[in-house]
């Protein structure tokens, strides 16, 4: 069947348009603006041209932010896509247990992110929270606040257990959408559990995956509020990822032609990061 | 109605920056519509691109070339330009 043309459908679109251009493109310009001045309030404003841009990626400071969120993200990935898919592949496909698994799954997700932060931060306490207690009690030397390993130990596991969920729910929709005929073809040919899940169960993973692989991927890179909460970037800068390093740059030192600048670069590489994984998943979906 | 638009601290380059954007942007809008369809073709980087994916590759890419020109060699930009409208013409013509 044909398609039916109307132009007149892209006024449809302009309410998007003008939200998106009040909540993006305007404070996206005036960061640009921004980061190529100085200022030291009172709206006065002083051309510094890409001085901030080469003090950026001249920084110690930045670099270390940096790979310290991408070392981050990936021990994120490496655990949760793997974990997400073993839980995923053990929930009950039938019965009561799939809503009770399933409410259980989306709990952690509901909880706020500045709530998670103030759990863990309680929990992890050697003096009152139950896991720090617990740890030091059976002489296991735990404290975040001192310890940058155990700082960073606390911030992963609060992310695995907050994040989990998301990829345990779309592995589970994806593994449900396979027909039963698949498994009894294989029944039949008499193939093994591993080989179901390399040849059925993960082929029909793929697309949910790499859904989960980039949402992970963009909230990981762009964590703030829980490890803010928890350990306040420290001990030291240990856990300051680049959000925190840019929040306290922005408003705790009121540098905001270097944060503008910093806020670009970070925004440039989240852009190039989502469109390699948006490319992937694109064709991935073309090729099928 | 007094439209003050300070607080956003516009300076003449970045507005220039921004001109140049809109001016690609409704370039591409008027090629658009001489040439529906986008033009889509798979090159070099062996999957399919239009034209709006080659323009955002150039852009993206001149991006970093110039982040790369400002922390390898120094702060005069201007051969970092000229060799983003090489990439830009190179992704166009073969992307």
């Amino acid at each position: 069947m044909d398609k039916t043309w109307n132009n007149k459908a892209w006024f449809l679109v302009l309410p998007v348009l003008v939200l998106v251009a009040f909540s993006a493109v305007i404070p996206l310009m005036t960061v640009v603006n921004y980061s190529v001045q100085d200022t030291f309030g009172n709206n006065q404003f002083f051309w510094a041209g890409t001085e901030w841009f080469e003090e950026l990626l001249h920084s110690d400071r930045f670099w270390a932010a940096m790979g310290r969120n991408l070392i981050f993200s990936f021990i994120i990935l490496a655990i949760e896509v793997p974990l997400g898919i073993f839980i995923a592949l053990n929930m009950p496909r039938k019965g009561w247990g799939v809503p009770v698994c399933l409410v259980l799954m989306a709990l952690p997700l509901l909880v706020p992110w500045n709530v998670v932060g103030t759990i863990w931060q309680v929990f992890g306490r050697t003096d009152i929270g139950l896991l720090g207690y617990t740890l030091n009690a059976i002489g296991i030397d735990y404290n975040y606040v001192r310890d940058p390993f155990d700082a960073w130990m606390t911030v992963i596991v609060m992310d695995v257990w907050h994040w989990t969920s998301l990829v345990v729910l779309l592995c589970y929709a994806g593994l449900v959408s396979i027909p039963d005929a698949f498994y009894q073809a294989a029944k039949i040919d008499g193939a093994s559990r591993w080989s179901v899940f390399r040849y059925i169960q993960l082929p029909k993973m793929q697309r949910v995956l790499l859904i989960a692989v980039l949402l992970r991927f963009m909230d990981s890179f762009m964590i703030y509020t829980e490890p803010f909460v928890v350990t306040g970037g420290g001990p030291g800068n240990s856990t300051t990822f680049l959000s925190i390093d840019l929040v306290k740059m922005a408003l705790g030192q009121f540098d905001l032609g270097p944060a503008a600048a910093m806020s670009l670069v970070y925004f440039l590489i989240v852009l190039l990061l989502s469109w390699v994984f948006y490319t992937v998943m694109t064709n991935y979906d073309a090729e099928r | 109605m007094n439209l003050d638009l300070s607080w956003m601290a516009w300076t003449w380059p970045t507005a220039t920056f921004f001109i140049v954007i809109a001016l690609l942007l409704a370039g591409m809008s008027v090629w658009e519509y001489v040439s529906p369809g986008g033009n889509p073709r798979v090159g070099v980087l062996r999957f399919e691109t239009t034209r709006g994916d080659r323009l955002f590759i150039s852009l993206l890419g001149s991006a970093f070339i110039h982040l790369a020109w400002l922390g390898l060699v120094g702060p005069s930009l201007w051969w970092a330009l000229a060799l983003s409208v090489v990439y830009a013409i190179l992704v166009f013509r073969y992307a």
